[in-house]
């Protein structure tokens, strides 16, 4: 009986995903046997996807740049620095910040967070503007692809906070007495004892913020300006495939819309090829993993 | 190296709970000492607070001296981290580090007191180590494999050997032999017996066999009732904690009639 409930919810699941890949292929053909000259920007649909692609990539490497060194870290202080009464504190506006709906979140980045960053921008582009992704002039608004990653950050910051923290706190005794009874610091003990065990789970952590931070589609669209692929960060330019398809859906007829959609596949592949790449690097572990 | 361990009018606290109160004893040099008593008498916890490894306990804290030599491991000033990598520790159940290799586990505690070692050290070093705890001969072919491939016993020797590669002046053994099997214990425990030419041994047990069998010394704790702190009753030469004990609890408990 509970088996076979079991082997349903299963089954449901791989028939939603197979029937979403199969909407989105079914969907997306059009645009592949349409002439080249007839897609957006009239070079085919190659050279239309590549650009947003590309900038899809930009935003959540910056995001994921920002958000795990101090996710990992937040979650570190939570579980093995603060004092109680605090870490339970800062633990929930961990968990509060995971709630906010990404709509805030681009209001914020776009009225606030941009106007913000304008002098800090103008400042790289004249003191670090020979590095291309830095180049000048910077954006007079600030809504550039810096800042739509930084937004991406912060939201992508308590997913890995709070995901990191669990598995902190799940960190055997065992192994970390072992550590200080070696006379190891309380540091020592978090790189011998801690971070190995919670290394699959951190990389976990990382991929379902990527997930969100390829996937988001409000705050970027709300905070980006956009335009075409350029190298600087700081100038307006750039897109997202979630921001592109988000803005230009309820607008899209015939071809277009089939050239969104294609492009939702893409993107639909870009994440699954990173879980895939997540599931490897933790897989080429197991031996040493402490599971055995 | 190995040094004596001089405690005089210990008390220890978790929070406002007197959990071991007045301890006096002196652990010798060169020699073990095993501690006895029912569950809950304090005896690992006392053990814990001879490298001040209660403090990873939250609200855990002592009173009075425990002298190493003559310093005092609780003087202001000394640092919990120094006194651990002098004073090493076994657990109760074997943990030796998952994510690293047996050479590393080895390697693991003089990773951190001295950060470069040359690799023709650290191997001599390593089968040093191993030789010490009676188990180079297993695993001298697969040292780059995980110690958790390793059986129980193998790897409570690993953790011996962890123990011993920093060269500590005391080892401490919290049951190190409750989770192993005859075999295995025995192994453990005429390591117990080699090791003592080089260290102090301090080792809780459960196990009055074993306290006989290894133990130079043995120390008797006992609780008057729950709740009630811990205490050392007794503490004389093996034989005579176990032939002809000064005290009648004493008497009940290595004779099997409580505990």
């Amino acid at each position: 009986m509970f088996s076979g409930a079991a082997l349903g919810a299963g089954a449901l699941i791989v028939a939603v995903l197979f029937a979403v890949a199969l909407f989105l292929i079914v969907q997306a053909l059009p645009t592949f046997s349409a002439p080249a000259a007839d897609i957006t920007g009239g070079k085919g649909f190659f050279s239309y996807i590549f650009p947003i692609v590309i900038g899809t990539l930009i935003a959540a490497t910056i995001a994921l740049l920002i958000a795990t060194p101090i996710g990992v870290a937040v979650a570190l202080f939570i579980s093995h620095y603060a004092p109680r009464k605090l870490a339970r504190g800062l633990g929930y506006v961990v968990d509060l910040l995971a709630a906010i709906p990404s709509v805030i979140y681009g209001a914020w980045g776009a009225s606030f967070l941009a106007s913000e960053l304008k002098v800090p921008y103008q400042w790289l582009a004249d003191n670090l503007g020979w590095i291309p992704i830095f180049a000048g002039p910077a954006s007079s608004t600030g809504k550039t692809i810096l800042t739509a990653g930084i937004v991406l950050a912060v939201m992508v910051l308590p997913i890995i906070a709070s995901l990191t923290r669990e598995i902190f706190l799940q960190a055997p005794m065992l192994h970390q007495e072992a550590a200080l009874a070696l006379g190891a610091t309380r540091w020592e003990m978090i790189r011998m004892a801690v971070l190995p065990f919670a290394r699959g789970g951190i990389i976990s952590a990382v991929m379902l913020g990527l997930g969100r931070a390829l996937g988001e589609t409000m705050a970027v669209a709300l905070v980006l300006s956009s335009g075409p692929l350029i190298a600087s960060l700081i100038r307006s330019g750039n897109q997202t495939i979630a921001a592109e398809i988000a803005l230009d859906f309820p607008e899209a007829f015939g071809l277009r819309m089939h050239e969104l959609i294609a492009a939702g596949l893409v993107l639909f592949l870009i994440t699954l090829g990173v879980n895939m790449v997540a599931r490897w690097i933790i897989n080429r572990h197991k031996e040493f993993s402490g599971a055995n | 190296m190995s040094k004596r361990i001089d405690v005089s009018d210990l008390n220890v606290y978790y929070g406002d709970f007197l959990a071991v109160e007045d301890v006096n004893i002196t652990l010798d040099a060169k020699s073990v000492t095993a501690f006895i008593g029912p569950s809950g008498c304090g005896k690992s916890t006392f053990l814990r607070t001879l490298n001040r490894m209660h403090e990873v306990i939250p609200g855990a804290r002592v009173e009075g001296k425990v002298l190493l030599d003559g310093d005092n491991l609780y003087a202001d000033g000394v640092d919990p981290v120094t006194v651990r990598s002098q004073i090493g520790m076994v657990f109760q159940r074997p943990n030796p580090f998952p994510t690293m290799s047996i050479r590393d586990n080895v390697l693991a505690g003089v990773k951190l007191n001295s950060r470069r070692m040359p690799k023709s050290d650290a191997d001599a070093l390593v089968e040093k180590s191993l030789q010490g705890a009676n188990l180079w001969n297993e695993v001298k072919d697969r040292l780059d494999k995980p110690g958790s491939g390793l059986s129980g016993g193998q790897q409570q020797r690993l953790c011996i050997a962890r123990a011993i590669a920093v060269s500590p002046d005391v080892i401490l053994m919290d049951e190190p032999c409750s989770a192993l099997d005859p075999i295995s214990t025995l192994a453990i425990e005429d390591l117990i017996n080699e090791l003592k030419d080089e260290y102090t041994v301090v080792i809780v047990t459960h196990n009055m066999q074993q306290a006989a069998r290894v133990s130079d010394k043995t120390a008797f704790f006992n609780i008057a009732g729950t709740g009630k702190p811990g205490k050392l009753i007794e503490f004389a030469e093996t034989a005579t904690i176990f032939n002809n004990p000064g005290q009648k609890s004493t008497e009940d408990y290595v004779s099997g009639r409580f505990g």
